[in-house]
């Protein structure tokens, strides 16, 4: 048109890209167990839905959270009236604790340091807008989350730079590949104000390691530069060690209230961990209060609902709930993970070993056609549309190397993971032919019902319903 | 535009420009007030000597009709037993589309606030966050950093934040005045437009609110048009932020732009440069939900704003409830009728109050407050100085927190915002009462000559302390020189400040 802005007419919200196609194929014809069974099944959308009955009983038996009441008495008043950019107190102190929680309380979060956003990715843009100016880059470890095109750059005029990490040694993040990034964007001219990394990785499923945060940490301090932390995926590890968040490292090597610690901020959601992204819950935190308070002026333009906080706050407070909640959630995420690997296992195909995540990065550069990028997508396109699975192919997260998918396994149900490891065993194992794996798939129903109408005789003794799901 | 302030330290030099400059603007004095007001804010029994807040344009008067409805529908929540079946579809939702519903029940809403005169389209409804987000998100959708917008002045304090900070977007304000009751005409913006482009300007578009805030004033039908017709000769944007369209409780109909779109011929309008911003914040009293819409009739404007609505998406649990509420059409055509009402006789019982007082405001038939004329208390006519010492006297003598035009960019000093619906019945009572006395007591004192007071002002600091402890039968001429000596309230325009 000529009098749009240029952000308005350019490409770099990114949406173009394939990781959003995946999703406009899927929205045209989406998998249903019943309705539509032959359709695209989503492996391609990181949300954790393991868990809502555990949120969904705690509802049940909290009803003043949901009635805006508080002690008996009505406050939905002071809940509608209240858009005070501080946040609500009973919410950052619950986040606060909660975010310890899943730290196992190795640390402890000032909630008078935490900044209220409307989800990561304003927490992400925020922190942007508070600590480059346009043109000045951020350096982030490939492959990242594709997203960050759109959330770290878009509006902000800041730049990535690629900090190029490998399947030679697990993808970790080397000090050769940081000071090749670094001088690479000074190749260009760009200012580099910073690291960001995810840690656990997304879409690695990885945690980060100690020494890799060190190295962090000492990359950052020479070149006095800031780090960010997106910790979004924090509760969703599943091993009983792995997570080391980059504010434990800084205690244990004793760095608190120094320059540095200044210079370290993390980006927390509720989206990932208790799968609630429609709720728009995120957090920056930060020990330089004058990122903390410009974030805090900066986050008028996506705050929280207050309904929202206010039952948050009810339910993060229940100790009873979080200490649950957290042990449960990663327990069937672990379940889950672990099917889907053995399940690709079975078929000759391998993940990158993870620990956390709602997704594997899984190797699939033997079913390429030729070690290319091209070759890749046509692979994808084969499993979208052949397959009908949407995944996510290496190159719209960035990485270097052809051949990489992010597969995820936490919004579905098993059936349906079920359903996604057979048309993929069809797949690999023979020409795909539609008439066979239709066939495949009338065999799979069958079995279904028989073994439903099996049970529910069973049952029928007993004289019990049988339940859902 | 604020100066670079440098912090101390290390972590100052690396962060960014905007974090570091003061564009968000708080350090105006919009905001003294409201700090002291939250130092002694009034309570009618635990604090009744405390300061009245009549800064905040809020509106509190039809909240038990909300309350009680969302009582009455526990569907409508996903958290309660009657609701939680829908609760992880919804906790799951993040479509930046938002729950169809809620775009229908908005486009309902806004139709319906508008009387019906006309409709909208759904499938135009882009979410933000409040209409702080929506006026952002705008302004990075139609301008570049450098580029101008045109907005009538006096306007909201905040536009310099949400349409400037993050964007590097220039304001260029259209002075009104009180000679024609600050109506905004096309000759005036036509003025201010041709200045701007001489200066070498790239001016994108015009930006005001109607019903207008601080005024509280609807701009004719007549007039929006040629406007209309304005800005499609020029071809620069219109955005109308229409955030007080259900406040209007008297007078004639506000005519939205909408409305202007509908009746226009298609030589006469290029739709493609009309936007409209809304929010529930206002109409409804539900600032805390942040429900911020952006209603463009440029495709492309849609569609980018809807991808960064990203930033700022209504919680979904939000969206559900007010998609529930808002297609109910018994409780919004009541709700609408019954808040009108009673904006109409809280505004009556105010400007009735303030007439015995011998105090006038601007003649208005909208909004949450008054444009309130005190230039008859200036003690020196036509000077801001003179406005914030008066205000400062307000706030610490009478005890009460209003807006100085100042603030808004007024260019006619002596006129305040006071708002009217943020507090109940018997608060606003001790307001005009608290208003009454302190002008009856100064009502046989005229302004003092300026010499007097300068010799005053020399021995003040001995003062100091009794002022703390004055109350408010103090005459006339002591409050000014006590209210020039105070700590911590100099105006930066009084010539009595050290550098």
């Amino acid at each position: 048109m000529g009098i749009l802005s240029r952000k308005a007419t350019c490409n770099t919200h990114g949406q173009d890209s394939s990781y959003f196609l995946g999703w406009e194929e899927y929205e045209k014809n989406p998998y249903d167990e019943v309705k539509n069974p032959d359709g695209i099944i989503q492996m391609g959308l990181a949300e954790n839905q393991l868990s809502f009955d555990l949120i969904e009983s705690w509802l049940a038996k909290n009803p003043e959270a949901a009635n805006f009441e508080r002690e008996g008495q009505s406050i939905f008043r002071e809940l509608a009236l209240f858009q005070d950019y501080h946040g609500l107190p009973s919410f950052k102190n619950a986040m606060a604790d909660f975010m310890s929680e899943n730290r196992g309380n190795r640390v402890s979060f000032d909630p008078k340091k935490l900044v209220l956003t409307a989800g990561a990715t304003s927490a992400n843009e925020t922190l942007m807008f508070c600590l480059a100016d346009p043109g000045d880059a951020f350096l982030l470890p490939t492959p990242y989350y594709p997203g960050f095109d759109r959330d770290l750059k878009w509006r902000t005029g800041v730049e990535i730079v690629p900090i190029q990490c490998t399947s030679a040694n697990g993808f970790r993040i080397t000090k050769s590949a940081l000071e090749e990034a670094y001088k690479q964007a000074q190749k260009l001219n760009l200012k580099v104000k910073g690291v960001l990394i995810t840690n656990p990785s997304n879409p690695l499923g990885t945690t980060t390691t100690r020494t890799e945060l060190n190295r962090l940490l000492d990359f950052v301090s020479r070149k006095n530069i800031h780090l960010i932390s997106d910790e979004i995926y924090s509760g969703t590890v599943f091993t009983s060690t792995g997570f080391i968040s980059v504010l434990e490292v800084l205690k244990e090597k004793k760095l608190e209230n120094t320059d540095v610690s200044k210079r370290v901020h993390i980006v927390y959601s509720l989206s990932k961990d208790l799968g609630l992204p429609g709720f728009r819950v995120g957090v920056i935190y930060s020990n330089d209060d004058i990122v903390v308070a410009a974030a805090t002026k900066m986050s008028s333009f996506g705050l929280i609902s207050s309904q929202t906080q206010y039952l948050l706050s009810a339910l993060l407070s229940d100790k009873n709930f979080t200490k649950n909640y957290l042990k449960e959630n990663q327990i069937r995420l672990k379940n889950r993970h672990d099917k889907l690997v053995s399940g690709l296992e079975a078929v000759g195909i391998e993940c990158l070993k993870s620990n956390a995540g709602l997704f594997c990065w899984v190797d699939m550069r033997h079913l390429l056609r030729s070690n290319t990028f091209e070759a890749e997508i046509e692979l994808w396109k084969k499993i979208v549309y052949e397959v009908k699975l949407n995944i996510s192919p290496g190159s719209s997260c960035h990485c270097n190397e052809p051949g990489w998918f992010r597969v995820c396994f936490a919004n579905m149900s098993e059936e349906t993971l079920k359903v996604a490891l057979i048309r993929l065993k069809m797949f690999v194992d023979g020409p795909s032919s539609t008439t066979r794996s239709q066939s495949e798939h009338q065999r799979l129903k069958t079995l279904t019902k028989m073994k439903v109408s099996n049970w529910v005789l069973r049952l029928s003794f007993q004289d019990r319903e049988p339940e859902e799901r | 535009m604020g100066s670079l302030i440098k912090s101390g330290g290390v972590s100052g030099a690396i962060l960014s420009r905007i974090a570091t400059n003061d564009q968000h603007g708080e350090n105006s004095e919009y905001f003294d007030g409201w700090k002291a007001y939250d130092k002694d804010p009034f309570h009618l029994s635990r604090n009744p000597h405390g300061i009245i807040q009549m800064g905040l344009a809020e509106n509190q008067l039809c909240l038990d009709l909300i309350k009680d409805w969302i009582k009455e529908n526990p569907k409508a929540s996903v958290c309660t037993p009657e609701g939680v079946y829908q609760f992880s579809d919804i906790a799951n939702f993040q479509d930046y589309h938002g729950l169809n519903e809620f775009r229908q029940a908005i486009a309902n809403f806004m139709g319906k606030a508008r009387g019906g005169r006309v409709t909208f389209d759904p499938e135009r409804i882009v979410m933000s966050g409040g209409a702080t987000g929506a006026n952002e998100t705008i302004m990075f959708c139609l301008a570049d950093p450098g580029d101008v917008f045109l907005v009538p002045s006096p306007y909201y304090a905040a536009f310099d934040r949400d349409l400037r900070w993050r964007t590097g977007v220039e304001i260029v304000p259209v002075h009104c005045s009180s000679s024609n009751n600050f109506k905004l005409t096309v000759e005036a913006v036509e003025w201010a437009y041709k200045k701007a482009v001489q200066s070498n300007k790239n001016v994108k578009g015009l930006l005001f609110t109607n019903p207008s805030n601080p005024l509280g004033t609807i701009l004719d039908k007549d007039t929006l048009k040629n406007l209309v017709r304005f800005v499609t000769r020029n071809n620069i944007h219109l955005v109308v932020d229409e955030i007080y369209a259900a406040t209007v409780f008297a007078g004639e109909n506000f005519a939205s732009v909408a409305e202007v779109v509908k009746d226009l011929d298609s030589s006469e309008v290029n739709v493609d440069l009309i936007h409209i911003v809304y929010s529930l914040s206002k109409d409804m009293g539900l600032p805390g939900f942040r429900v911020g819409i952006v209603y463009s009739y440029n495709d492309s404007v849609v569609s980018c704003a809807r991808k960064m609505s990203s930033f700022g998406l209504v919680s979904s649990q939000t969206q559900f409830m007010l998609a529930s509420m808002l297609s109910d059409d018994s409780f919004v055509d009541n709700f609408l009728m019954e808040s009108s009402k009673r904006l109409g006789i809280r505004h009556g019982v105010f400007t009735l109050g303030l007439k015995k007082a011998d105090i006038n405001c601007l003649i208005s038939t909208a909004g949450l407050f008054v444009w309130m004329d005190l230039r008859h208390l200036l003690r020196v006519r036509n000077s801001f100085e003179s406005e914030i010492e008066l205000w400062h006297i307000i706030i610490d003598k009478v005890k009460l927190n209003v807006s100085p035009g100042s603030s808004f960019q007024c260019t006619e000093p002596g006129w305040f915002r006071v708002c009217f619906a943020n507090m109940d019945d018997d608060t606003l009572h001790v307001a005009l009462r608290r208003i009454q006395d302190f002008v009856s007591k100064n009502s046989n004192k005229t302004a003092e000559k300026a010499s007097d007071n300068d010799q005053l002002i020399q021995s003040n600091n001995a003062k100091k302390q009794k002022w703390k402890q004055s109350n408010l039968r103090l005459s006339f001429r002591r409050l000014y020189e006590d209210g020039l000596s105070s700590p911590g309230i100099m105006s930066p325009h009084s010539p009595l400040l050290r550098t």
